[in-house]
């Protein structure tokens, strides 16, 4: 960090990182719950991995036919990255290694945000700062806390995966940490540049998911990892690392140098700008506004997410279609692969299941965002500023439903702009994937009713229904890989969903979903209007 | 003449916090009311209650002749309400908030809000984020002020206001009771609270202790005397109604109560009078009286 500690030291006054210690301590205390919890589930996730393939493919014998099987096959790729040995040990780095790469950098980049911009942005840290505090001090003590997180990660990684191959484990934790600090140094920049920490996460957030793209589009043309939008991918770093399967140490350079390219740009950035400002300056407003209704006022504080995550999901679905086009006359070319997955996606063609796994993963993003959208109402509530508009002659129910009309209709709203971009993409009939992505809607509104119950019982706990869209997704990502009991999968909503557009329509778990979302919106919405609010 | 704010008996617990305990308050409609009492000691929940953002354990209240809880949505439409401490939306403008603000009650008079903005010094055209803690303020205060309503509710409303502009508030305050409409403030700040308000309410530990006007709360109070005498005092101690009587050589220094000052003045002139000087009961002294009772409680 030799050249992001010149550039501190140039533009951070005297004594730039003095406090560093505390606010690091102060940091990790804050963060006792959530550190851990996060590390422990990305752990056992990858950990329970080998475990799992052994009782499935035990000899040596069953795990090469599967690898045989596997590798041509375009779509799994897609997901997963490259299969490129047979040990147990590369296996479980090619089915999870991807997802704790993501699983760190979401880690990285919310700690990150959270102990900058969270704070600047509350004026919390203007207290701390006015004490003996450097410059410097917030920012370095949110990537340590960051890179104390990644660390432990990794010495976890390293020493459980250690049985199948010192090396490869080493060399896989190293990966799955180094796509920490990139996310986490890039969230650093993002929390100089935008003055709100939404907008920092949304930033970095962003980018991960670009990122994951863009992998899954070079991995499904290429089956070693060495398609160039691969390597500009900091998820297809970790994946090119090739853990337990002759690793190339040299590819840790990358992620390395990037952490600290990116450093020095977030240092240099944090030593040119006032504390609370961004970098672009805040212009003037109107002096009269048109704002008259509370639902006027949740679209305006709406709009913007609504717009931002469309133009993300209209973009992932044109790059998804693409490559399910791509997919498609690759399998055409090949007829044992063709059979291989057609057996595994039981009657549906091996391009009409590889729709319907691209656009499931849609829609687990998309109860994410109808999670942030929905405790848009949670931030208005504990920020105070829900209070006057209350006080004004607004019921609680028309306060609440301008929110919950941009989450659930939003949720929609997603989801029919990917599925047109899907379309354009793979070059087929919208009418087929328009209806696989509504289909997504039912589970979607299911989590989003799940955030509105708790908003509305449980108000303190609201910023758990993040660990329910947290863990639907999970469950639909790695969990039938871990080989996990049916009844377990089963909870996530998005288990019960019909596969389109390969299978047949079924109306009565989306039906069901719909009621269920249903009951969960009503019960929240009459706890919200017999509760206290704010107090 | 109905009153606008009508308390009795009000309850409400926060787990084991019990932050109300049996709250009176009455406020006439017209009437300037002040709302004291040290930190912690309801008022904020007291407001809150009215406005319907809590709900009462138990105890009755009405504000504008209706139940704040099941009637809020009626009853805001006549109330402009100014919270201690203004959070605003990082991406809108004052103007933008002063205008919402208004609409979302029972709406704006153009030509007053563009004359608060004056007279308030306002930007209307910053954004959010870019505001000091005075001006945030003063963003709710013209939207308050501006709205067409007859009951305004201010909890504590200058705690980040200059003086030039505490002045400006006082003059509006004074404004609105001309006009008819009823203000309730919650205030610390006791010279505004003495000048602006026609009766108070003092609460302590969730319960009010004291109300009433001014001059009948005055008279419970104490008068400070400090005298330079010819001799010394004589008999001072024995005299009801004084306190803290402190004698330095020919230099007294008491309190009496207000009703037995005519004893203490006649006493110290057969002593003989150099100087005198006697400062009236003050709000403060009262005020002060009632939060030391509640340290000494603790």
């Amino acid at each position: 960090m030799t050249a992001a500690v010149a550039v501190a030291a140039r533009d951070g006054g005297s004594r730039p990182f003095a406090g560093t210690g505390t606010l690091l301590r102060f940091a990790l205390r804050r963060d006792r719950v959530t550190l851990p919890v996060w590390i422990a589930v990305t752990a056992v996730m990858v950990l329970s991995m080998p475990g799992t393939l052994e009782g499935l493919y035990g000899t040596a014998a069953e795990r090469a036919d599967l690898v045989g099987q596997l590798r041509a096959n375009s779509a799994l790729r897609a997901m997963t990255g490259p299969l490129l040995g047979d040990s147990l040990g590369a296996l479980t780095a090619w089915r999870v290694g991807v997802y704790a790469a993501v699983l760190a950098a979401g880690l990285s980049l919310l700690t990150v945000v959270r102990h900058t911009r969270d704070e600047e942005e509350s004026g919390r840290d203007e207290l701390l700062r006015a004490g003996a505090v450097g410059r410097h001090a917030p920012l370095t003590a949110a990537l340590l806390a960051a890179a104390v997180a990644d660390a432990v990660l990794a010495l976890l990684l390293a020493a459980g995966l250690s049985a199948h191959g010192t090396a490869g484990a080493v060399a896989f934790a190293l990966g799955v940490a180094g796509a920490g600090l990139v996310f986490a140094t890039m969230a650093a920049i993002a929390a100089q540049l935008t003055e709100s920490a939404r907008a920092a996460r949304g930033l970095t957030a962003g980018t991960l998911g670009a990122a994951f793209v863009l992998r899954a589009a070079g991995d499904s043309g290429t089956a070693d990892g060495s398609s160039p939008l691969t390597w500009l991918s900091p998820l297809g770093w970790a994946e090119n690392v090739r853990a337990f399967t002759g690793e190339r140490w040299w590819v840790l350079a990358v992620p390395a140098g990037a952490v600290l390219a990116q450093g020095a740009v977030a240092y240099a950035l944090a030593g040119r700008r006032d504390v609370g400002a961004g970098l672009l300056p805040a212009r003037p407003g109107p002096a009269y506004g048109r704002l008259g209704t509370a639902g006027a006022l949740a679209w305006r504080l709406q709009r913007g997410g609504v717009l931002g995550w469309s133009l993300g999901f209209l973009v992932a679905g044109v790059v998804y279609g693409a490559m399910t086009k791509g997919a498609a006359e690759l399998l055409a070319d090949n007829e044992g692969t063709r059979e291989v997955i057609a057996r595994m996606g039981g009657e549906a063609g091996p391009a009409d299941s590889f729709v319907s796994a691209m656009v499931g993963t849609l829609g687990m993003v998309a109860a994410l965002y109808v999670v942030a959208s929905a405790l848009r109402l949670h931030a208005e509530e504990t920020s105070g500023r829900a209070e006057p508009v209350l006080a004004g002659a607004v019921g609680r129910l028309r306060w609440a439903a301008g929110h919950l009309v941009a989450a659930f209709g939003g949720a929609v709203v997603l989801l029919l702009t990917a599925g047109c971009g899907y379309a354009l993409g793979y070059g087929r009939d919208l009418g087929p994937i328009l209806a696989a992505c509504l289909v997504q809607v039912s589970a979607v509104w299911v989590v989003g009713g799940a955030a509105v119950l708790l908003l509305g019982l449980l108000p303190r706990a609201a910023p758990v229904a993040w660990a329910v869209a947290g863990a639907a997704l999970l469950l639909g990502w790695i969990g039938p890989a871990l080989d996990l009991p049916g009844a377990l999968l089963d909870l996530s909503p998005f288990a019960h969903l019909p596969k389109l557009p390969g299978a047949g329509m079924e109306w009565r778990p989306v039906l069901v979903l719909l009621g269920l979302a249903g009951v969960l919106v009503a019960t929240g919405v009459v706890g919200l209007r017999r509760r206290d609010v704010g107090g | 003449m109905t009153k606008a704010i009508s308390v009795a008996g009000l309850h409400k617990s926060f787990g084991r916090t019990h932050a109300l305990d049996g709250l009176d308050l009455e406020v006439e409609t017209g009437e300037v009311h002040g709302f004291l009492g040290p930190n912690g000691a309801g008022k904020s929940t007291t407001i809150r209650v009215l406005l319907g953002l809590l709900r009462a354990d138990a105890g009755t209240a009405r504000v504008l002749g209706r139940d704040p809880w099941a009637d809020a949505v009626d009853a805001h439409r006549r109330i402009a309400y100014v919270p201690g401490d203004v959070t605003l939306w990082r991406n809108l403008s004052g103007g933008e908030v002063i205008d919402l603000y208004g609409r979302l009650r029972g709406g704006l008079d153009g030509r007053r809000r563009a004359e608060l903005v004056e007279r308030f010094e306002l930007d209307p055209t910053k954004k959010g984020r870019t505001y000091s803690k005075g001006n945030r303020q003063k963003v709710a205060l013209v939207a308050a002020f501006a709205s067409d309503v007859d009951l305004l509710i201010l909890d504590e409303p200058t705690s980040g206001l200059d003086p030039l502009m505490e002045e400006v508030f006082r003059h509006c305050v004074a404004e609105e009771r001309a006009r008819g409409r009823t203000v309730l403030l919650s205030s610390h700040i006791l010279g505004e609270v003495e000048e602006l308000c026609d009766r108070v309410s003092i609460v302590r530990r969730g319960r009010t202790v004291e109300s009433g006007s001014l001059a009948e709360l005055r008279h419970l109070t104490r008068t400070s005397v400090t005298a330079e005498l010819a001799g010394p005092p004589d008999g001072l101690a024995a005299l009801p109604g004084v306190h803290g009587l402190d004698v330095r050589g020919s230099r007294v220094r008491l309190q009496v109560d207000t009703g037995h000052l005519d004893a203490v003045l006649r006493s110290l002139g057969r002593s003989g009078v150099r100087s005198l000087t006697s400062a009236p009961p003050t709000l403060e002294e009262l005020f002060l009286r009632h939060y030391r009772e509640q340290g000494a409680e603790r």
